[in-house]
């Protein structure tokens, strides 16, 4: 901001101590002004955005939410075996989150492997390949992603969880299914994890890029292995980070529609048989699978699933940022 | 020290425009519609509509109808150069809820329409309400995968017994007995079911259901009744999980079968019959019209039981819903001659051709041409 004595204009351009009180606009003029008020927009529209698609599903779910039960199972598309729209919710949240639970338990390791050997144990050229190919990754789409899932992953990966099943069946009580077609909620999860590993991925390295190398070099002083300076200054420095990243994750994962849609035999209830088709199923595939032949209150009791699906991403969203917030003066981040 | 520093080269209005360029981007997030006039396969010689039709027409529904009408949106613009349709197969539902709200020229649909729509429909089409005339029919098949058998016979009650979970195994006695001198292996039997709602899915519940109904105890229904078993969206999908399967087996749009599965026969009366598009048209022709409803409304109650040398009552019936009566001339003049079209013999050859379709035969096919005649609009 200040003008250097070098600079030919300088010398004439002194100016009188009577403007000093107007430095407020001073750094408020011209574009600097628009610049305030394109961003404080930008802000805002986020704001009415997502006020609208509340709004849009409060006002189109409102439907279903009155409606009385008898209403629903005639018109509403709601399941004879529900007694109403709650109970029809309930298996469908059940879906939702155990599916993006499993893929986040599965990707967060992996996720946080990755990082850590691209930014402290790969020489520099491989670090630099690996995170293109981790960026890349994120560019494919999800019906890319399903397409591979249901025709070439299913079939293939079948015979794993078959195995699986039968040695869980040998040491828990109860059977444990699993379909020969392999189109179960665990090849979703997989593909899901396979899906939000890049997000998880790409943050937590950058988090983990910024260790403090005094920290570091003070761990490696006292004589830390590698392996401890990453437990020791690392890790805690990025676990907020590391978690946040794992919440953007299973923001996807939550509301990934197109991918589930195709890998998975859906079906409602609550069940722990992961390896079995049509036990589980998603708010977002459900609503994709039913919306093109759905009409009048079936289409509100669809958008009133949606509506359940909204609150519950606000819920993880606020349990994130609690828990980012409490953990943050532990971490040493400040 | 405060020189006033020139920190942008864009001017006050250069910053305006750059904020009015960030609206427009996010305004064009419009959405595009389908349009169903990229058919190549029809060459069908229409029988001319007579009134020379112009302006844009929208039709909304049925994804079954879709092929057939991409063929005939070709041959109707051939003749009818100034005349542009637009077909959305967005779903059944999803047609005949726009139809009734007023959004669209005609809507496709596989089931014919509730009472309760036909009277909602008066708010758009007067007090004449709307009506169904059948302009598609297709057998619906039982395909399977099973190494090493072709020709296997399946009765509706064996595989109703399949989808309840009754037969687990290809060798079960009760499949062994329609099938003599087969080797069934021991195969465990993957029944995969329609994840979306859909028409296929209505008739062949309903089929099961009147051919075996103390065994599927259901009644018809677009969306799969019954809770677990194996699924997937869409004709094509499901043939990609029979592919991919051994023993599996599903119902699908006979044109969806794919070279690598296997087609059963079931059982018609003592016979047994493969789907044929002859068959089908038979049946159709054949059944009687749902009772209680306007005089032009064609809307066909299936007989499941046809048992005529010949027959195959597992199909699917495809309607045109339309108003009996248009306020809108240009709009009325359109549904007529586009209705009229589709339900005469050269369009229904031409979609045979395009998607597999079986041709309204008969009777239906003159009745379903009165009734399209018999739409006035003005």
């Amino acid at each position: 901001m200040t003008t250097t004595p070098t600079s030919p204009a300088a010398p004439t351009a002194e100016r009188s101590p009577r403007r000093r009180p107007r430095r407020h606009a001073d750094t408020e003029r011209g574009f600097s002004r628009v610049f305030r008020w394109v961003t404080t927009s930008a802000g805002v529209l986020l704001l009415l955005v997502l006020a609208a698609v509340a709004v849009f599903l409060v006002e189109r779910g409102w439907g279903a939410l009155v409606a009385s039960p008898a209403d629903l199972h005639a018109n509403g598309g709601l399941p004879k075996q529900y007694g109403n729209l709650l109970a029809f919710i309930g298996p469908l949240v059940f879906g939702t989150v155990l599916a993006a639970a499993l893929a986040l338990l599965l990707a967060t390791p992996v996720a946080v492997g990755i990082a850590l050997f691209v930014s402290h144990y790969a020489p520099r050229r491989i670090a630099g390949l690996v995170g293109f190919v981790i960026d890349l990754l994120a560019a494919i789409p999800s019906v890319v992603f399903g397409l591979w899932g249901t025709l070439t992953l299913s079939p293939v990966i079948a015979k794993l969880w078959a195995w699986i099943a039968d040695v869980l069946s040998a040491i828990l009580p109860g059977t444990v299914n699993a379909t020969p077609t392999g189109r179960s909620l665990a090849t979703t999860s997989l593909v899901l994890a396979i899906m939000i590993l890049p997000i998880i991925t790409a943050v937590s390295r950058e988090v983990f890029k910024q260790t403090p190398r005094l920290h570091e070099e003070a761990a490696l002083a006292l004589g830390a292995t590698r392996w401890e300076v990453v437990r020791t200054a690392v890790l805690p420095f990025g676990r907020s980070g590391v978690i946040s990243a794992a919440m953007l994750g299973l923001g996807r994962a939550l509301g990934e529609t197109m991918a589930v849609l195709m890998i998975l035999s859906p079906g409602l209830g609550y069940s722990f048989q992961i390896f079995d088709a049509g036990k589980h199923q998603t708010i977002a595939a459900n609503i994709a699978a039913n919306f093109p032949e759905s009409a009048g209150l079936e289409v509100n009791t669809l958008i009133a699933t949606g509506l359940a699906l909204f609150v519950i991403t606000l819920v993880v969203n606020m349990a994130a940022r609690a828990i980012v917030a409490r953990r943050k003066e532990f971490s040493g981040a400040n | 020290m405060d020189t006033p520093v020139k920190f942008s080269r864009i001017s006050r209005a250069g910053s305006a425009v750059l904020v009015g360029a960030l609206a427009l981007t996010l305004a064009a997030c419009g959405s595009d519609n389908n349009t169903g006039s990229d058919a190549g396969t029809a060459t069908a010689s229409a029988s001319a509509p007579a009134a020379n039709i112009s302006g844009t027409f929208a039709g909304a529904g049925s994804s079954a109808q879709q092929k057939a009408i991409q063929a005939w949106t070709a041959a109707f613009q051939g003749q009818n150069p100034n005349a542009t349709i637009n077909y959305d197969p967005s779903g059944s539902g999803a047609g005949r809820d726009k139809f009734i709200a007023g959004g669209l020229a005609w809507a496709g649909s596989d089931a014919y329409m509730s009472t309760d729509e036909v009277t909602k429909s008066q708010t758009f089409c007067g007090t004449d309400g709307a009506i169904d005339i059948p302009v598609y029919i297709s057998p619906i098949a039982i395909a399977y995968n099973l190494k090493g058998v072709k020709d296997l016979k399946i009765s509706a009650e064996n595989i109703a017994k399949i989808y309840t979970g009754k037969i687990t195994t290809w060798n079960d006695p009760a499949l062994a007995a329609d099938n003599p001198g087969v080797t069934l292996p021991s195969t465990k039997i993957t029944p995969v079911h329609r994840s979306d709602k859909s028409g296929t899915t209505h008739n062949f519940t309903d089929w099961m259901n009147k051919l075996a109904g103390d065994v599927w105890t259901n009644p018809g229904a677009d969306a799969w009744p019954l809770q677990g078993g194996d699924s997937a969206q869409g004709t094509s999908g499901v043939a990609g999980v029979l592919s991919a399967t051994d023993g599996s087996v599903a119902y699908l749009d006979d044109s969806g079968v794919t070279s690598d599965l296997e087609t059963a026969k079931i059982n018609v009366g003592s016979a047994w019959a493969a789907p044929s598009a002859e068959g089908a048209a038979a049946v159709v022709s054949a059944s009687p019209l749902a009772t209680g409803r306007g005089a032009n409304d064609l809307a066909v109650d299936i007989d499941r039981k046809a048992t005529a040398d010949g027959d195959y009552p597992l199909v699917l019936v495809s309607y045109a819903i339309a108003c009996q009566k248009y306020s809108d001339k240009a709009t009325g003049d359109f549904v007529k001659a586009w209705l009229s079209y589709i339900v005469s013999a050269d369009a229904q050859n031409a979609a045979a051709q395009a998607a597999g379709s079986a041709p309204l035969t008969g009777d239906l096919q003159s009745k379903a041409a009165a009734a399209a005649a018999a739409i006035t609009a003005g």
